[in-house]
């Protein structure tokens, strides 16, 4: 009978204890939670402010005259940007028509063709696993190292000078993992399904990949795509030493030019004209907020297609 | 057939471009490691282009240039991590789905900017801010400002490779907690943190690689002097305020005009800056790897 009092009274005091333990516990949840709401939302208020700060700034200079005029040139900091676009938009073609095809036929052969490959022992095995490791790398590669290998390969070694054929090449070899990447995911989403239908029809390997993979992951695809148009139109340090900087309309692809976000650097660190600067950087972070827009749309209903809802 | 041996030499065009970056920038290295040597490549530590200053004999130390990076990663790791690990948090464990929707595009959005956007508002709000500071010499440009540039700049990779690894964390581990009797927090931080540890470390160190490798940002906002990164006064703090140039900022500032062994110098640095990332990344991916599989 002691023995039952005993353990009773210990029983009724644990439970005020851990009652006590509990409210404690419930506090420190509450006071860490708001702290990382805190800290969350610290994050998102220094987005809004950049973003704020640059377009509500950039705006005063943006009319049609700042977008229609080229740069002065110079260290006036005079003129509008007409040039830069029109050489940001040669790029963006340049770099996407060189990296596309080599990037989603990168892709297409890893995700369908190696896995047979990799049956077969040999050389081929070990290829797989280098060009796997070689993407992994690229990915990993700074621009300027890009910046630098252009500029010794292409502008130096292949003679092609500071030119938009120089800096479409150099990006293109910085964004091509991005699309070896994004167009291996949309194609690993394609149901198995779809091939085994399509094979069993009696189509080859090659017609199932181009007309019945390829297509269902085009949406993917081009998802990859907005986001490297994306890579090339943020990109500097790669177009710095490799475009030239020229204000001037480019003629053809040998000549220099200056993309948008190169202006940026230019009006900052040489001329001061920072209310132009804002307004070139205004232009671009409108323009990346659109395609990201695009790509968060698109990426929704890829999912959504294959999810069946 | 023939489909597949040319979609293989296609996809072996990444292996050529890596064997060719390295080929390349290491070719043009072999100037300066000849006839500089790379000790004194790697300890100098003056860095003076002898074409800048109209004297033949240049001096090539890369010394400043590394302790130039490693301060202002080193900053920027300080200030980032922290944050970045509360936002990852947030988004996979705490927010609402609503709140999680539009935080989210947000967080890419930060991913997407133009690096030189980062650097005009460094020149245009941090610098004044920081000049702020009463020292003297103090320009409003150098490592402090580069380090919160950097700061905000690493933020996005950190924050989604990080949310990756909490939200791989099973399901089963998060109730088995909290039938125990854990509270959410509780839950968090001994179970799910502890569980998603390899990813965040990897993280990070996908984090130092970005922070490393940033370069016209930090060329528009630290100021790039040639000279070691010391304190402008007695307070050790002040180093924070001192102007300083990164290996990064080193090759995008000089390579356009550099010509002999300076240029060969310039492509050392990037000899080295590639070996380094290299490191860095493998590291990352080999924990990364190591997750999915276990």
């Amino acid at each position: 009978m002691a023995i039952f009092t005993d353990f009773t009274n210990e029983h009724i005091a644990q439970n005020q204890g851990s009652k006590k333990n509990l409210h404690k516990r419930k506090f420190i949840e509450k006071f860490s939670f708001s702290f990382i709401w805190l800290a969350a939302t610290f994050t998102i208020v220094i987005l809004f402010f950049l973003v704020g700060y640059v377009i509500s700034n950039g705006i005063k200079v943006i009319d049609l005259e700042f977008l229609t005029t080229r740069p002065a040139g110079g260290v006036s900091g005079k003129g509008g940007i007409s040039t830069t676009v029109v050489t940001t938009i040669y790029l963006v073609f340049l770099t996407i028509s060189i990296a596309a095809p080599l990037g989603i036929g990168a892709a297409v052969f890893m995700i369908e063709y190696a896995p047979e490959f990799l049956k077969t022992k040999g050389f081929a095995t070990h290829l797989i696993q280098i060009i796997r490791t070689s993407v992994e790398i690229l990915a990993g590669v700074p621009s300027i190292i890009f910046g630098l290998f252009g500029f010794a390969v292409f502008v130096s070694y292949m003679k092609l000078k500071f030119s938009l054929l120089s800096a479409g090449l150099s990006g293109a070899c910085l964004i091509l993992p991005v699309i070896i990447r994004t167009t291996e995911e949309a194609i690993l989403t394609v149901p198995k399904s779809y091939r085994e239908g399509s094979l069993a029809l009696g189509a080859t390997k090659w017609q199932t990949v181009f007309n019945v993979i390829l297509p269902s992951a085009m949406p993917g695809i081009i998802t990859g795509i907005i986001l490297s148009v994306g890579r090339v139109i943020a990109e500097t340090a790669v177009f710095w030493v490799t475009l030239g900087g020229s204000y001037r309309l480019p003629k053809n692809l040998l000549s220099s030019g200056r993309s948008m976000a190169l202006h940026v650097y230019m009006l900052a660190s040489e001329t001061r004209a920072f209310d132009k600067a804002l307004g070139t950087s205004a232009i671009l972070i409108v323009i990346i907020i659109f395609l990201n827009l695009f790509i968060n749309i698109a990426s929704r209903q890829f999912s959504k297609k294959f999810s069946g809802k | 057939m023939m489909v597949r041996k040319l979609l293989l030499i296609i996809a072996s065009t990444s292996v050529l471009i890596v064997g060719l970056i390295f080929l390349f920038t290491f070719i043009e290295s072999t100037d300066a490691i000849y006839q500089i040597g790379l000790g004194d490549l790697l300890t100098g530590t003056i860095w003076r282009p002898g074409a800048i200053i109209g004297d033949t004999e240049g001096q090539f130390g890369l010394i400043p240039m590394i302790l130039g990076s490693i301060y202002s990663t080193l900053g920027a790791i300080l200030l980032g991590v922290p944050l970045s690990i509360f936002t990852a948090i947030f988004l996979a464990e705490i927010a609402p789905p609503l709140i999680r929707d539009l935080f989210r595009p947000a967080v890419e959005l930060l991913a997407g900017i133009p690096s030189v956007i980062f650097g005009l508002f460094g020149m245009i709000v941090l610098a004044p801010l920081i000049r702020n500071f009463e020292v003297a010499g103090n320009s409003g440009f150098g490592i402090l400002n580069a380090s919160i540039i950097l700061a905000i700049m690493i933020l996005p990779t950190i924050t989604n490779v990080a949310e990756d690894a909490i939200r791989a964390v099973p399901d089963s581990y998060r109730h088995a907690a909290l039938a125990m009797g854990a509270t959410r927090w509780q839950t968090i931080i001994t179970i799910v943190l502890p569980a998603a540890r390899s990813g965040i470390v990897a993280a990070i160190i996908l984090g130092i690689g970005r922070a490393l490798g940033e370069t016209m940002a930090l060329i528009m906002v630290i100021g790039n002097s040639i000279a070691i990164p010391t304190p402008l006064d007695g307070n050790p703090l002040t180093l924070l305020l001192a102007t300083a140039r990164t290996l990064t900022g080193n090759i995008a500032v000089e390579i356009n005009y550099a010509a002999g062994v300076h240029r060969s110098a310039l492509f050392f640095t990037g000899v080295l800056l590639f070996l380094l990332l290299l490191i860095i990344n493998r590291i990352a991916h080999f924990i990364l790897k190591e997750r999915k599989i276990s």
